[in-house]
């Protein structure tokens, strides 16, 4: 096996081919971008989720005066509804589940209020009275929220019991849905990645068919002969996959960390170390797609 | 050497077949013209040697291999055992006599001193050592076809196909190439030779093999083109 001279075979095949290896490189590294981007954004929904979901609060709300009659029929939820909850919360069949739990009244609850709306029109013609007093309770795993909702929904007193997470899970299914639509975008452009790179190989292969053919004569191996071809696929497929790789950091350099990171500065954002770990499978699949769709396509093309 | 035991080649969709129940023994160190019209079946016999396509029925041997059933992956191996030489040549434009000669050595994974020692002796074996940097474009038809010999027998090949060698050149020229060839052939080198040159075919007095609408017609030694006397 000649190294020097498989390399210099290829290094031919490329130069003769030079617009469709470049055609190559570009569908290649769009397709992986998508890709990455979407590792990103299921990165970024864990690390979210990590983030809030420690923070999400089961919240019972109690009655207020201007609370539906249906739920409501009593009104102003009393001290003794207050009571009830309270050693519901400390009894032994809930405790155990419970990390803490305070109560906020309608004084607090109008101070939240004001401070979370303080640009917004709303907050003028808000009351204290108008906000619902709340028992928020944070629990040891927030998955067993259902436990809460089912202690205190339909108690006379209570209005509604609301797990945060429900919020957060809205805004996590949008997210999903975006890295879902990246990756279907991505497997579109891998698939025509693919299509290009075997419609390249078997140009070069024709182009290089003298060759070939005396290389099949002298009884040079199949693999000789294949081997500056699959390289060749690699090689654009690599050099794709590495472009996808700069795109990717640069997203999370200057759209998340430049920009998203300092718009809100209270969230946990993807950051390099994220883009490290995305980039090894990157290379990976723009290498091994590449050789493979090669690697099929002279199979087909040059029988013994 | 070679033994072809009652091969039928049926290309689809053709009236009749390309080779019809050939049978042939061809020994080591012998010299054969192969002879007859276009399309009697003298390339496909050359092709099937070469293991490039398998007969519809019979048996061949090629130095040892049933080229029936000897795997794909082997049929690299085999080949490099034999030489061949065409009518057109196929050198590569790009590349000079030299180079040509040490592109079939360095495909097969030969070492670059080999090569080195291996492609002047056989350039001056066959009388080209004067011209090996020049392009294929810079040289004769009779200095192509010698640079062609030079790279079919680089790798001392126990067997030699020449489909037409001489088809693209002058009777002087040819003359030159069939002393190559008998040279080659004394050094040990069985050769097969297709043809359609009278002249050379009477001149040589070698054995011939006359095919016939894919069957043999005659298989005489000391022979000339024509109905043997």
């Amino acid at each position: 096996m000649r190294a020097n001279f498989v390399f210099t075979e290829m290094g031919i095949a490329i130069r003769r081919n030079l617009s469709m290896i470049i055609s190559v490189i570009l569908v290649t590294f769009i397709s992986l971008t998508f890709v990455g981007t979407a590792g990103l954004l299921q990165q970024q929904i864990s690390s979210m989720k990590t983030y809030w979901y420690d923070k999400a609060q089961v919240a019972i709300y109690l009655c207020t005066k201007t609370s539906p009659q249906d739920v409501c029929p009593q009104g102003e939820a009393s001290k003794d509804v207050r009571n009830t909850i309270t050693s519901r919360l400390d009894s032994g069949t809930l405790k155990p589940y419970i990390e803490q739990y305070y109560f906020e009244n309608h004084d607090e609850a109008y101070k939240t209020f004001i401070k979370e709306f303080k640009d917004n029109a709303v907050a003028k013609y808000v009351t204290p009275a108008q906000l619902n007093e709340t028992f928020w309770v944070n629990l040891k795993d927030p998955n067993q929220a259902p436990i809460i909702i089912e202690s205190f929904t339909g108690l006379s007193g209570v209005e509604e019991v609301k797990d945060q997470r429900s919020y957060l899970d809205q805004i996590f299914a949008m997210l999903n849905i975006a890295s879902l639509a990246a990756i279907s975008i991505a497997g579109l452009m891998l698939f025509s990645a693919v299509l290009l790179i075997s419609t390249t190989i078997r140009l070069s292969a024709v182009m290089r068919r003298r060759e070939i053919g005396i290389m099949r004569l002298v009884g040079a191996s199949n693999f000789y002969i294949q081997l500056p071809f699959i390289l060749e696929g690699v090689v654009a497929g690599v050099l794709g996959s590495l472009l996808a790789g700069g795109a990717i950091f640069a997203l999370v350099q200057f759209f998340v960390q430049g920009f998203l990171a300092q718009q809100l500065p209270f969230t946990s954002f993807v950051g390099l170390g994220d883009a490290w770990t995305l980039l090894p499978g990157l290379l990976g699949l723009g290498a091994l797609l590449a050789g493979l769709a090669a690697f099929t396509s002279i199979r087909r093309y040059l029988k013994v | 050497m070679i033994s072809i035991n009652q091969v039928t080649k049926q290309y689809k969709g053709a009236p009749r077949p390309a080779l019809d129940q050939v049978s042939l023994e061809i020994d080591k160190g012998e010299f054969v013209f192969l002879v007859g019209a276009s399309g009697s079946g003298k390339s496909s016999l050359m092709r099937m040697i070469l293991r490039e396509d398998v007969p519809t029925s019979g048996s061949i041997h090629v130095l040892g291999e049933n080229l029936i059933g000897i795997p794909n992956r082997r049929v690299p191996h085999f080949r490099r055992s034999l030489g061949v030489v065409f009518q057109d040549f196929r050198l590569l434009p790009n590349k000079t006599a030299a180079q040509n000669v040490a592109f079939s050595l360095e495909v097969i994974g030969k070492s670059a001193g080999f090569i080195a020692e291996a492609v002047p002796d056989v350039l001056r074996l066959v009388g080209l050592e004067e011209k090996a940097s020049s392009l294929p474009s810079e040289l004769s038809g009779g200095e192509q076809q010698r640079v062609a010999l030079a790279r079919a027998i680089v790798n001392k090949p126990a067997i030699l196909l020449a489909d037409e060698p001489t088809g693209n050149l002058d009777p002087n020229t040819s003359a030159g190439i069939m002393a190559l060839l008998d040279r080659i052939n004394l050094a040990g080198t069985t050769i097969v030779m297709a043809t359609h040159d009278v002249g050379i075919v009477d001149k040589g007095r070698k054995r011939v093999v006359e095919l016939s609408q894919g069957k043999i017609v005659r298989d005489e030694r000391g022979s000339g083109y024509g109905v043997s006397k």
